[in-house]
């Protein structure tokens, strides 16, 4: 195994081009390091991007938004106070990932390119309408988050790329976004399902909103129908049922050890009613 | 360490610094994984991926091979002509003819670094012709199952019975349709709970070595080194005084470690590899395929009882299934699971299975928590039929001393009667419920055990005193033998070191289960205290010229018995110690038997929870253990059972299961899916220690280890029942499962 400490993402990308067998970029390492362990991948190379500069930060951009490093770990998102004034739903999903032990070293980046459809932190960053940076071969792209889940243990990157920074836009004002997942547990666990929504308010209108399924289906995905269930609503009854039953209706999910058919599509459409109701007054301010 | 100024005791119910702190909150234990040695090798196992196969050809010659590869066993490296427990061991430390289930060790390989016996191990190619499998009990019992082996039925299964049945029991007294008869209400009903495993932080590690010679070493981490050299010597053909076995510090065990899966192979491995040490350490995967869960069951209760609240009668049928061998502990199920109550007439039937399951191993009191399940179900149920307060209901039936067990015996000195008064006149009973709560109680026992035991004590120079006992320490007993054993000395607690010692160094000793080790190695150590205390005695009568019975021991010291004896300052155990190589040499105390006097732990739980009606998740919001501990001799620890007992049983009521794919492969074999509780899952679990002293114990101990997890599983489902409206009768009472009995009984 050949262990790589590019300085540059273009060198990194440059080294994952040039690899031939299999290979692993290396953030916080808690899924690559644990799938080493257990004997699932051995990796050929092993691409480590944490010694490249701006990794760790967390920094404004000019518009407004935000540009988070890709070895930033999600203790690191929950101490940022302004991050977490502005978008709750983002952080509050990153922090949902493992233990205290494991928060100290996992990263949103990580989370995406691990391609897991039950993955914590990606149904709010798609509801936010957050971007990756992508580094590759040819240069330098972006591609909305929704984009980069592919199936379960895939993305859509290229070989040789890997991405650069994740984005979030601009809060702007009377915005909310929360974050629901179930698990048996209390932490520690895998969601059976997860529901992400982001809503802006004119007035108690809901005027716009993106919702976001996870684990219930192959990729976790928009979803436009519960959007649109709750768009120029003020989240009464009426607009909840139905975003209830535009949930279950986004969900193809399968039985496995963790969850049934049945089950997670009922708790995807109760997570989704809960989680509005969340991001709903969070945008009201209260 | 304050305390009560009434007590009889200087420091029996004081809560001193537990000796082993801070080697653990220091990383300077040493648990079985940290032994290493010059020239070691580690081992590698090779497991079956299908739950019954027949094994056509194993071939090595690829890890053979590979440079430092060192040896590889299969079962052609042991002894043939076992029979009984011994052949069941063997079996399942590596499969012969047969794979068993998902995870039975087919090969082993050892090879100077990790990495390589696992490299190696993968290239160990095993050509295997799959067979059909069973996994539920229901299913293994039925007559047209497949058989997973020939002739395994003992003399007590009755003939024409279904041929996986390895075991029958039945007993009873009285005339139970006469019983039934008398009742104003009878109701039936059928109860299924989950395999589970103990759950230990710490896998199974070993050391082993063994010589061309047949004297060999191992270090390992166990509940019980006596039945590891027994069970080893008995699987690889060897005289067991040439084994030697040394326990390490144990990071849980629970029960589970009281028999042997991996550490016959790392000695094979080590005797094949020129007497070269072999060192096993299993993934978690390993230990949740293939080592052993408690076994699964499938209950049928019947209960008569009057509209008063007596119980007339009462009819139990369990099948359990235990893996591939006998062992599953349906009798023990049936023992307990009347024992708090005083039955008029029973009748109790028992069916111990094989199915294509990891063998079964001691759980924290085995069998009991299923048979509570059921029976503290139904009388729950039958309570709400009949408008009856169910803590009332068992206080009326409750058993007392003197009363004939539902097993069988005469119960002698108990405190069923005072723990359920306990926990009738405790402030969380008055405490309100909200919207989707509920709160339910449930009873459970455990009979506690003695075995055999073998204990040393020696004097220091300096009159500081090692106690060498045979029992390792899970749960506080280095701690409770050393308040006994200085409460007896007259010295101070800090002054006794407990040592767990290894094989050569005592008698056999049973492991430590059936919660005895305080019971039985702390009254071993009391009896070997007394003992050098009379040679004290007698080395000061001899320096005061006068008779030995006219000497006594107090406060740490030897003293004239009375005025009549003499007038001679009192002689502590300092100066005993420091010229006893003057006046006779080495002064120690030693005991052994099997201690008589065991006293039974009855408990009762109360357990507030909310279900959410829209998930089916079931928070515990408040959970109260109240149980007879006897004497607690340092409460912080029976506390800690206690808890302990409740944490594992909240679990195995709430999301604890192996889950099995249609292939019999266990899908769940990590902790990440496999679900034992978490901290954040579980409230402070409150605590309130009866103490109804065992007359059978010098500080009248009974043994607290095990009777906390019986009660959980029941008192959820009461519980769940309170506040949800739906009746669980099948385990783990699981979000989806709740869930779906919430649906079926709104929509009616």
């Amino acid at each position: 195994m050949n262990y790589h400490t590019p300085s540059t993402f273009e060198d990194a990308a440059r080294l994952a081009g040039a690899a031939g067998g299999v290979t692993r970029f290396l953030a916080g390492g808690t899924d690559v390091l644990v799938q080493m362990r257990a004997g699932m991948v051995l990796p050929d190379d092993l691409i480590d991007l944490k010694k490249i500069p701006g990794v760790h930060d967390i920094a404004r951009t000019a518009d407004g938004g935000w540009r988070i490093g890709i070895a930033v770990p999600g203790a690191a998102l929950g101490a940022n106070a302004a991050l977490v004034a502005d978008w709750p739903g983002v952080v509050e999903g990153m922090e949902l990932v493992g233990s205290t032990q494991v928060q100290g070293r996992a990263t949103l980046a990580g989370n995406l390119c691990n391609g897991s459809p039950a993955a914590d932190s990606v149904p709010g960053l798609i509801a936010a309408g957050a971007t990756a940076e992508i580094t590759g071969p040819g240069g330098t792209r972006s591609a909305p988050v929704e984009e980069i889940p592919a199936g379960p243990g895939k993305t859509t990157l290229a070989p040789g790329e890997l991405i650069s920074a994740i984005l979030l836009p601009p809060r702007g004002k009377a915005g909310g976004d929360a974050y629901l997942r179930f698990i048996p547990r209390t932490e520690m666990d895998i969601a059976v399902a997860g529901c992400a929504v982001n809503l802006r308010l004119e007035g108690d209108t809901i005027a716009e909103a993106r919702v976001a399924l996870g684990a219930v289906a192959p990729r976790i995905a928009l979803a436009p129908g519960c959007a649109a269930a709750i768009i120029g609503t003020t989240l009464d009854e009426a607009a909840l049922a139905a975003l209830d039953a535009a949930a279950q209706a986004a969900c193809s999910p399968i039985d496995d050890k963790r969850g049934t058919v049945a089950f997670r599509t009922e708790v995807a459409g109760v997570l989704a009613r809960r989680a509005a109701a969340i991001a709903y007054s969070r945008a009201k301010g209260e | 360490m304050a305390k009560d100024e009434l007590s009889e005791f200087h420091l029996v119910g004081t809560r001193p610094l537990r000796p082993d702190g801070l080697d653990k909150v220091t990383g300077r234990a040493r648990y079985g994984a940290d032994v290493s040695m010059p020239g070691m090798l580690w081992g590698a196992v090779v497991r079956s991926p299908h739950a019954h196969a027949r094994i056509v050809r194993i071939d090595a010659s690829k890890a053979e091979a590979l440079p430092g590869v060192k040896a590889v066993v299969t079962r052609a490296d042991f002894p043939e002509g076992l029979t009984g427990e011994n052949w069941n061991l063997q079996e399942n430390t590596m499969a012969g003819e047969r794979a068993l289930y998902d995870g039975h060790a087919v090969a082993a390989v050892a090879a100077t670094s990790a990495l390589r016996a696992q490299e190696a191990a993968r290239l160990i190619e095993v050509e295997y012709e799959v067979l059909p499998h069973v996994i539920d009990v229901d299913d293994a019992i039925r007559p047209d199952a497949p058989v997973i082996r020939e002739g395994a039925a003992d003399a007590t299964v009755p003939e024409g019975s279904p041929p996986n049945v390895a075991r029958y029991i039945e007993f009873g007294h009285g005339d139970t349709e006469a019983g039934f008869a008398k009742a104003d209400l009878v109701r039936a009903r059928s109860y299924k709970t989950e395999a589970t495993h103990q759950g230990y932080i710490e896998p199974h590690a070993c050391l082993g070595q063994l010589g061309a010679d047949g004297k060999g070493e191992m270090w390992v981490c166990t509940q019980g080194q006596w039945f590891i050299r027994q069970m080893c010597s008995s699987v690889l053909g060897l005289e067991a005084a040439q084994l030697r076995v040394t326990p390490s510090e144990i990071g849980g065990g629970f029960g589970g470690k009281t028999t042997i899966f991996m550490e016959p192979l790392s000695l094979a491995l080590s005797r094949k590899a020129g007497g070269r040490p072999v060192k096993i350490v299993m993934t978690r995967s390993e230990v949740l395929r293939a080592t052993g869960p408690t076994a699964s069951a499938s209950m049928d209760v019947k209960i008569g009882m009057t509209k008063d609240g007596m119980i007339t009668a009462a009819d139990a049928e369990f099948r359990m299934q235990g893996g591939a061998f006998p062992g599953a502990p349906v009798d023990m199920a049936l023992y307990c699971a009347f024992a708090p109550y005083k039955l008029p007439a029973s009748r109790h039937v028992g069916y111990d299975v094989l199915a294509n399951r990891p063998k079964c191993a001691a759980y924290r009191a085995p069998g009991s928590p299923m048979g509570a399940f059921a029976v503290e179900s139904l009388i729950d149920e039958m309570c709400r039929e009949l408008g009856l307060d169910p803590l009332d209901v068992r206080l009326k039936n409750a058993v007392k001393e003197g009363d004939r067990a539902s097993y069988g015996p005469t119960f002698g000195s108990i405190g069923l009667v005072e723990t359920l008064e306990a926990v009738k006149s405790h402030p969380n009973l008055e405490l309100p419920l909200g919207p989707n709560q509920g709160r339910g109680i449930a009873s459970g026992y455990w009979f506690n055990h003695s075995g055999e035991t073998s204990v040393s004590l020696a004097i220091s120079e300096d009159g500081t005193v090692q106690v060498s006992v045979g029992t390792p320490d899970i749960g506080g007993s280095r701690a409770s033998i050393a308040l006994m054993t200085a409460e007896t000395l007259g010295i101070a607690y800090e002054d006794v070191r407990v040592n767990v010692v290894e094989t050569g160094a005592l008698g056999v000793n049973e492991p430590t289960h059936g919660s005895r080790a305080t019971f039985a190695s702390g009254k071993a150590a009391v009896i070997a205290a007394r003992r050098a205390i009379a040679e004290m005695c007698r080395r000061a009568a001899a320096e005061w010229g006068i008779d030995a019975e006219a000497v006594e021991w107090a406060n740490g010291a030897a003293q004239p018995a009375g005025p009549n004896a003499g007038k001679f300052p009192p002689m502590g155990i300092e100066e005993i110690a420091a010229k006893m190589g003057s006046t006779g040499g080495p002064i120690s105390g030693h005991h052994e038997s099997v201690p008589e006097g065991v006293g039974a732990s009855f408990g009762c739980h109360v357990v507030d929870v909310e279900v959410d009606p829209e998930t089916g998740r079931t928070t515990i919001l408040r959970y109260l253990v109240v149980q007879d501990a006897g004497r607690a001799i340092h409460p912080s620890y029976v506390e800690g059972q206690f808890q302990g007992g409740a944490a594992q049983g909240i679990g195995w009521a709430l999301n604890e299961a192996y889950v099995y794919g249609q292939d019999g492969r266990l899908q769940n074999a990590v902790f990440l899916d496999y679900r034992v509780p978490v901290a954040s899952d579980l409230p402070m679990i409150d605590t309130q220690i009866v103490e109804v002293p065992n007359p059978g114990h010098p500080f009248g101990v009974r043994g607290v280890g095990e009777t906390g997890i019986t009660p959980p599983l029941p008192a959820i489902a009461n519980a769940i029942e309170a506040a949800a409206g739906v009746r669980m009768r099948s385990l783990p009472m699981s979000p989806p499962k709740v869930l779906a009995a919430i649906k079926a009984a709104r929509e009616g």
